[in-house]
């Protein structure tokens, strides 16, 4: 019943053995060079380096297998909703049209379009084995503290390692709270009219934001009658410091990331345009 | 002469939003090194006083202070609350709530981190305190590994690595089985002896914090300290049932035959009371207190036929249970935490399919039945009343389940006014259910429940989080539901409870059924109360000592007599 979900497994390899704090620096400035640019050359290339990490990392393919299926729909579902919503939008970008097939009505296959759509493809392929390393590879309790040494105010850092520790002990209130709701006849399937169900699904939520706050407060008192709060500063018990491996792959990162761009722009758009005008 | 910690004088305190003060003319010292138990009723003020200690009060929950109150010679009203805390340690209720790290070590740290220790130094701290608890082999632990014992040790532990002056426990054995609570006490004890902290313990269950001596013990009732006084002299008073405060049930036996009860012969424990002449009564009440027990025959209402459940592939909770209820029967289902008791709840009522074997009702297979047809025949209460309520007013909430099944409103109504009276909530049905006390709450709930006129109704932990008045009430009112015929099962490892009211125990353990007899000869088995986390009863250790052969009968013949005793 329980799906194995994105979580995070001890294990020793170059990658796991990097900080928090570098998994996620590398993480946002993988996903913003990758979401600039749409050079089909630097796509490429960073595919391969991200391939390169995801193997040294050992990382089981059962662990994210569910979340890669799930990723994987919604990349198709995303796939088809351009193409139906713009199917010429290669066109547009390119500045040339060569067509592959007619289909239906304003539908018609493009070279561009098939280019185009290949290239966000590549995007996600870039970006997801990054995305994946980082949550499969960083141990919760590091996240917080990695926040904190990236500038993050502590109190919001710690809110972060917070909702990790309770988001189980919701999930069982949850489950309780729906258990009794269904017994007393209150029912959320399909089976019910959508505005009842509705209706429904606020009584069961009624309970359960009762019941939460009601932790919050509790929580809240435990961690102030620990000194929570009365410093400005906050040392971690998890936390590692920076070491040359850090220092190499961060520097890797930079590279990379300076590269891409500098490519990407070096011809004055975001494109790259493999098309003959016409 | 020792220094003073804490030195209450004159001091009152009254909530914002209340119209009375909760604590009135409080004095009291505490000294260095001392170990004190403060007993009370709910609603007594003991946790106000505790609040006051710890900070919390004004901190958390403002209102009025009058008199004074100094810790470490320093006014409270003066310091903040990060200063209460350098001083004073709190161990609250509720070990889940206040586990705010990912893992044990990380728990341990909070206080560090939080005082900017460099994490050289924290790990050095958090191993002593670790060890010092007994935890040590579980600090990459998460708390959903853990059992609830293991979650206290880790609070405590992130409480000694403070170094405070003042431990301040409240409520230690609310939600802990009677073995792991045993423990508790044992390891406070421990701790408090080789650090030498002054040890506050605020609880209701006096028997089970005596399991270790403390030097004495305050009552308080109605806001007032209605005595101090060393347990010994305090169990030969006659004050504590007055107060609502159950007195150790080997005392009671004792006064039941007859021997007074008097500080010289070291009431405070029952392996230290003297019974010399006592036994020989002892002995002379037990035969002359021969009550025939009255067997009845219960035709079977719920049965489990060989079910076996996992949540995961290849790790069942349950195997092979068989297990049959009868009709008009209270029964009690026990064991540790993780023995399935709340998996076989969550299968009775179909929140859950055994991967095999068949549950029956009146003889009937009722596996294809959904979760609500279920629920018209069984009803089920959880723990947590406020897992249950959804709607705002009494009359709704009751409603609820009767408006869903499509009743008339006339109907609706006349059945729940019918069932308000008798669960004593006619009164407030047209209250809201928030100004209702946790007690009432729990009512509505049953009540709820009641309301769809089940044939059997299965409580996970009635009487948690009450003090022995609404213990009482409580089981009184199951016992009325009882006497009209309804059959109910508790899930439940409160001992007294399963003593007083319980006509049979059934013992899961692993998730097999290691025993299914009355309760006095499951709590007589040595074997059955280690696995399944409960502790032998003071009176079975009563009846040993005064050399009675058959402690199990000895310890049946005292619930009847108990029984008449009180329902007169």
């Amino acid at each position: 019943m329980k799906a194995n979900m994105l979580t995070f497994t001890k294990q020793d390899s170059p990658i796991h053995r990097l900080t928090g704090a570098t998994k996620l620096i590398i993480f946002v400035v993988w996903s913003v060079a990758a979401m600039i640019t749409y050079d089909t050359r630097c796509l490429a290339v960073m595919l391969v380096f991200s391939l390169f990490p995801f193997i040294l990392s050992k990382v089981k393919f059962r662990d994210y297998a569910f979340v890669l299926s799930l990723i994987l729909l919604f990349f198709l579902l995303n796939q088809l909703a351009i193409f139906i919503f713009s199917p010429l939008e290669g066109v547009r970008i390119y500045g040339s049209r060569h067509d592959i097939v007619h289909l239906a009505g304003r539908y018609t296959l493009t070279w561009e379009q098939l280019f185009y759509q290949f290239n966000i493809a590549l995007k996600y392929a870039v970006v997801l084995p990054m995305a994946l390393l980082f949550l499969l590879t960083t141990d919760p309790s590091e996240f917080a503290a990695s926040l904190n040494r990236l500038g993050v105010n502590y109190k919001i850092a710690y809110s972060v390692s917070l909702a990790l520790r309770y988001i189980p002990d919701v999930q069982r209130d949850y489950e309780n709270i729906s258990f009794s709701a269904q017994a007393r006849g209150i029912d959320i399937s399909r089976k019910e009219k959508l505005s009842r169900r509705v209706k429904n699904i606020i009584s069961i939520l009624m309970p359960l934001i009762l019941t939460s706050i009601e932790r919050i407060d509790k929580i809240s008192t435990a961690m102030e009658l620990r000194g929570f709060g009365r410093k400005t500063k906050r040392t971690w018990y998890k936390t590692r410091p920076f070491s040359s491996q850090d220092y190499i792959a961060l520097g890797l990162i930079a590279l990379i990331a300076i590269a891409s761009t500098v490519i990407t722009f070096y011809d004055g758009s975001r494109f790259y345009n493999l098309f003959e005008p016409n | 002469m020792k220094k003073a910690v804490i030195e209450f004088a004159d001091f009152g305190f009254q909530y914002r939003a209340q119209k009375e003060p909760t604590l009135h003319g409080i004095t009291l010292t505490i000294t260095e090194g001392e170990k004190v138990l403060i007993v009370g009723p709910s609603g007594s003020g003991k946790s106000t006083l505790a609040h006051c200690i710890n900070g919390l009060i004004p901190f958390a929950y403002s209102g009025e202070m009058t008199g004074s109150l100094r810790i470490m010679g320093q006014e409270q009203q003066e310091m903040s609350i990060a200063e209460l805390s350098d001083r004073v340690g709190t161990v609250l209720q509720d070990p889940d709530g206040q586990f705010v790290g990912l893992t044990v070590g990380e728990d341990i740290a909070f206080r560090l981190e939080n005082d900017a220790i460099p994490q050289a130094e924290m790990l050095e701290k958090v191993n002593a305190a670790a060890i010092a608890v007994d935890i040590h082999e579980f600090l990459s632990s998460s708390p959903q590994e853990l059992s609830g014992g293991q979650k206290q040790k880790t609070t405590l532990g992130g409480v000694l690595v403070g170094d405070v002056d003042i431990l301040l426990f409240d409520e230690p054995l609310a939600s802990l089985d009677p073995y792991t609570g045993k423990k508790a006490i044992e390891l406070i004890d421990r701790v408090q002896r080789e650090g030498g902290t002054t040890v506050i313990i605020i609880e209701h269950r006096l028997e089970e914090v005596l399991h270790r001596a403390v030097d004495r013990i305050i009552v308080m009732d109605e806001g007032h300290i209605v005595a101090d006084l060393p347990a010994a002299e305090l169990l030969s008073a006659d004050l504590l049932r007055n107060v609502g405060i159950r007195e150790p049930l080997y005392l009671t036996a004792l006064k039941y035959a007859g021997c007074s009860i008097t500080p010289d012969i070291n009431p405070q424990h029952i392996d230290d009371v003297r019974l010399d002449e006592y036994a020989g009564k002892l002995k002379v009440w037990y035969e002359n207190n021969n009550i025939q027990p009255t067997s009845l025959e219960y035709p079977p209402l719920l049965e489990l036929r060989n079910v076996t459940f996992g949540y995961e592939k290849n790790r069942p909770v349950l195997q092979e249970l068989t297990l049959r209820i009868g009709k008009g029967e209270m029964l009690s289902i026990a064991g540790r935490n993780g023995a399935g008791k709340s998996t076989l709840s969550k299968l009775i009522c179909g929140f859950y399919r055994p991967t095999s074997g068949t549950i029956w009702m009146n003889g009937r297979d009722i596996g294809p039945d959904s979760i609500k047809e279920r629920a018209d025949r069984i009803g089920f209460v959880m723990q947590n009343p406020n897992h249950m309520i959804s709607k705002t007013l009494l009359y709704d909430e009751v409603a609820l389940g009767l408006i869903l099944r499509g009743a008339s409103v006339e109907h609706i109504r006349e059945r729940v006014h019918a069932i308000l009276k008798v669960c004593g909530l006619y009164a407030f049905r047209s209250w809201p259910i928030s100004a209702l006390s946790y007690g009432q709450k729990k009512r509505v709930t049953i009540a709820s429940i009641l309301v769809l006129e089940p044939e059997i109704i299965i409580l996970d932990e009635p009487t948690a989080a009450q003090d022995y008045r609404h213990y009482n009430e409580m089981m009184e009112f199951l016992l009325t539901l009882v006497n009209q015929g309804m059959t109910v099962m508790m899930i439940t490892h409160d001992m007294h409870l399963m003593l007083e009211y319980a006509q049979r125990t059934i013992v899961l353990a692993g998730g097999v059924k290691l025993a299914d007899d009355s309760p006095e000869r499951v709590l007589g088995d040595t074997e059955v109360v280690r696995s399944a986390n409960l502790k032998e009863t003071s009176l079975f250790t009563l009846a040993l000592r005064s050399g009675l052969d058959q402690p199990s009968e000895f310890v049946r013949r005292f619930i009847a007599y108990d029984r008449r005793v009180r329902g007169r």
